[in-house]
């Protein structure tokens, strides 16, 4: 196990540089939008003095290289500065709603992916029945609509129509954790459709495409019926691709809900982002992009590590 | 038939069947029409080429029909069920509990998720026959049966730790877990060395013969099916050509075309020895060490030296270096240390920092003809590239060039020129690997193991072909091979290794001719012959209990 180890920190390590590289790349695509946060805070009407007065209070007028250094260290340590409308510190702003965004994502995953992969495994063995098409039409048809057109669908059958759940996902402090659940299905639910076809269907694909397999056949041969077939021969050996479609559409739960949030007025970090880009909040901006693309890097890191793990060769080495 | 089985043991009884392969949107036959009749006990050979049916007709035995292909008519009775109208849960209940199979690769047919004795206990667990205690403890009992190292232990590993050999005892251990009344054993000795294939074959047949249990032995091996077979049919395209007792069989085959695939190892070409004037040897492999990234050392101190124009067989079980040092003298694996000399030359050790004039000395052909060549390339642009990377030959000379070429290997060049791999057969694919090769004009060509995926009438054809290029264009080949037949019919010299050290070589005369090296006895002797009695004969020899011991390195 010393060598799995050594991988995962190997990984780590490039996965920080990785990192480390988008950060660059954040601060100065940041930098290249016109203006900047003095003039913005300012406003129009503010005289050449003023504004370099408060570019030297802010540290705007130091070389490049030094506030990229200052902004880095400080968000090594969760300290990305201060919000440049309001001037709280800009975890304050988006801390809570990253947590709400955490929340969503970890509801709608929670819900989609035992439901896309028990799909997938379904259709495997149904595979070429009415049932299979059905699904992959269903599922097709809703990750091709976009998430707002699928969000009011879901608002006007199910909270206008027949009203089950509230259609504005509004939340306050102390509600229950039922309170909240119900308060956020709708968006959860958004999200199940939009992510569960890509996943169902990669889960299919890599199971069928085992089951060429010599050592399927054997276990065919042994008499194991269908559904072991697929449930104890194949699915063992298919997960490595499907961690990996699994993890890719966790990331997009995180970093691509904005138009949810949106639709149902969900205080997620995606809004936040919306409106800091809006009104040139420099820093939250930052922050945000640092934190959607530690995610990425994160959860790519699990699902390798996933696919590590669940290769028998590599758990069990000579 | 012989007389020992009776009418009234009849298990197994197929009639006229007919088998058909959906290929290009039609439904065409491939078994015409066979019959079959098999008693308890019995073991029935069934040989032929690939693509002569036996593997579909093993399978339609339990009433299974591969992906593509259905059972279009004749009747399959096994034990008193009819298997052509059964329902599949029917079929199913019978599979693995009544008839059990073993398949060729057992390293590709244990599902490498699960550890090998889970695997084994499945279908007895399932058909409630035993507990999953039970099951294992039989297991247990099996793999000593069939002499398995550490018996109470081995079944808890992974597939991919334990051997080839040992996997393919672990496979029949698992096809005897519901004691069947019936085993199809399909090619189970075909991926292994001959010396790994002893242990296998012994443990298969006295196994068999223990429980009485009858089996389809499928091969294209007549010295193999000859150790194991009661009776045996020849299949040809999906036909019968005759079937008889073993020992009638060998002696006295009726039909041509059976007696043809007893010929096959008649091919023999004159032995030529090493030139006495002073010529230098066109390649000379100097006291090579070499290793994988990371790895233990696989070659260690190996020397042997080709000259002009004749033949060196290296032969060794897998493992034993043989692929490597071909690597290391294209350079693709720079050896640790020693060198290698090109007509006493130095060839810098890696392929990077050579010349083209060094590269084009070094040619491979390959085993796998199948995936040595890019099936998406036509024939034209696989030969022409080396004769235009190597000789710079552009338009109509270039064309010129791979007719030349493919009349070499001959292969009518206006039918083949346009052609893509997947449109040939096996041994149309392995000449235009050896067309490639030739295409730049080398002095020295690598064989990799070039016939042991081909039929024996085929390889024969690719044998003739390559001794014939040698005479024609003065080659040198270093021929890597494990089957020493073909070192007996084409070799001047041999070079024996074995765990990545050369442990004898000289010219084949001598080399077939006693004393040997142990080492080498024990391939030599390992070679399965066409007499039937030669396995007993070799056991009694070697005794029961030594016969593995090299095997399972």
């Amino acid at each position: 196990m010393g060598g799995l180890l050594n991988l995962v920190l190997k990984r780590l390590g490039l996965g920080l540089i990785t990192l480390l590289v988008v950060s660059i790349l954040i601060f100065f695509a940041v930098e290249l939008l016109p203006g900047d946060t003095a003039e913005q805070i300012l406003g129009q009407g503010a005289t050449e003095e003023t504004v370099a007065a408060l570019r030297e209070q802010l540290g705007l007028n130091r070389p490049w290289y030094v506030r990229y250094l200052d902004w880095l260290s400080g968000a090594v340590v969760g300290d990305f500065g201060v919000s440049a409308l309001s001037g709280e510190p800009v975890m304050d702003v988006i801390g809570g709603r990253f947590v709400n965004t955490l929340f969503l994502a970890a509801y709608a995953a929670v819900l989609a992916v035992p439901l896309a992969i028990t799909l997938g495994v379904i259709v495997a063995l149904l595979r070429n029945t009415v049932f299979d098409r059905v699904a992959n039409v269903l599922t097709l048809t809703s990750i091709s609509s976009p998430e707002f057109f699928l969000g009011y669908i879901l608002i006007l059958f199910l909270a206008v129509k027949n009203p089950f759940f509230p259609a504005i996902a509004s939340l306050s402090d102390g509600m229950s954790l039922g309170e909240l659940l119900n308060r956020t299905f709708l968006p959860a639910l958004t999200l199940v459709l939009v992510v569960t076809a890509h996943m169902m269907r990669m889960t299919r694909a890599a199971i069928i495409n085992l089951l060429a397999s010599p050592y399927i056949e054997m276990a065919r041969l042994k008499g194991v019926s269908p559904w072991r077939v697929i449930v104890r021969h194949a699915l063992p050996n298919a997960w490595a691709p499907i961690i990996n479609v699994v993890a890719l559409n966790l990331a997009y739960l995180i970093t691509g809900v904005v138009l949810v949030e949106v639709v149902f007025v969900y205080p997620g970090i995606g809004q936040a982002l919306v409106d800091a880009v809006a009104k040139r909040n420099f820093p939250v901006v930052q922050a945000a992009s640092l934190i959607f693309a530690a995610t990425f890097i994160l959860l790519n890191l699990a699902a390798d590590v996933g696919a590590i793990l669940t290769n028998p060769r590599l758990r069990h080495p000579k | 038939m012989s007389a020992k089985f009776l009418e009234k043991d009849i298990l197994l009884e197929i009639e006229d069947l007919q088998i058909q392969g959906y290929s290009e949107e039609t439904w065409i036959d491939i078994i015409k029409g066979v019959n079959l009749t098999l008693h308890r006990g019995e073991v029935l050979g069934l040989i032929g080429e690939s693509g002569a049916g036996k593997s579909t007709i093993g399978a339609a035995a339990m009433g299974y029909a591969r992906d593509g292909t259905r059972i279009s008519g004749g009747r399959i009775e096994f034990d008193g069920i009819e298997l052509t109208t059964a329902t599949e849960s029917d079929k199913r209940s019978l599979r693995g509990s009544r008839i059990a199979y073993v398949a060729q690769s057992a390293a590709a047919s244990f599902n490498p998720a699960h550890k090998i004795i889970d695997q084994h206990t499945e279908a007895p667990v399932q058909y409630r026959i035993q507990k999953r205690l039970e099951a294992q403890e039989d297991a247990m009992k099996l793999y000593e049966q069939l002499r398995l190292p550490n018996p109470n232990e081995i079944g808890f590993r992974y597939p991919h730790q334990v051997s080839g050999g040992q996997l393919q005892r672990a496979m029949t251990a698992m096809a005897m877990s519901c004691r069947p009344d019936l085993i199809i054993f399909d090619e189970p000795t075909t991926a292994l060395d001959v010396t790994t294939q002893i242990e296998v074959l012994a443990a298969i047949r006295d196994i068999v013969d223990q429980y009485n249990t009858a089996a389809i032995y499928i091969t294209h091996d007549l010295a193999v099916v000859a150790q194991m077979a009661d009776t045996i049919k020849v299949l040809l395209k999906g036909e019968e050509v005759e079937q008889a007792s073993t020992v009638e069989m060998l002696e006295n085959p009726q039909e041509d075309y059976t007696k043809s695939l007893w010929a096959v190892r008649s091919f023999k070409r004159p032995q030529k020895a090493r030139p006495k004037d002073g010529t230098e040897p066109i390649i000379s492999v100097k006291n090579i060490d070499a290793a994988y990234t990371g790895g233990v050392k696989v070659l260690d101190d190996v020397s042997f030296d080709i000259y002009p124009g004749m033949t060196v067989a290296v032969v060794g079980e897998s493992g034993s270096g043989k692929s490597t040092t071909a690597r290391c003298i294209t350079g693709l694996l720079p050896p640790m240390a020693g060198e290698i000399q090109f007509k006493g030359d130095t060839l810098p050790p890696k392929y990077t920092d050579r010349s083209k004039d060094q590269l084009r000395q070094a040619q491979m052909i390959y085993q796998m003809a199948d995936t040595a060549l890019n099936p998406k390339v036509q024939i034209n642009e696989i030969i022409g590239r080396p004769a235009q990377f190597y000789s710079g030959l552009k338009g109509t000379a270039l064309k010129q060039r791979v007719d030349e070429l493919l009349d070499l290997i001959e292969l009518e060049p206006s039918k083949y020129y346009y052609r893509y791999p997947p449109e040939l057969s096996g041994g149309q694919k392995q000449r235009i690997g050896i067309a490639r090769a030739l295409a730049a004009e080398p002095e020295f060509i690598i064989c990799d193991e070039v016939t042991s995926a081909l039929d024996q009438l085929v390889a024969e054809g690719i044998l003739k072909l390559l001794d014939r290029l040698q005479r024609d264009l003065g080659l040198a080949y270093m021929f890597i091979t494990h089957d020493l037949a073909t070192v007996r019919s084409i070799a001047d010299e041999v070079v024996v290794m074995q765990n990545g050290k050369v442990v004898e070589q000289g010219p084949k005369d001598k080399m077939f001719t006693p004393p040997h090296h142990p080492y080498t006895d024990l391939l030599l002797s390992s070679v399965p012959e066409m007499d039937p009695n030669w396995l007993t004969t070799l056991l009694e020899e070697r005794g029961v209990d030594n016969i593995g011991e090299k095997a399972d390195v």
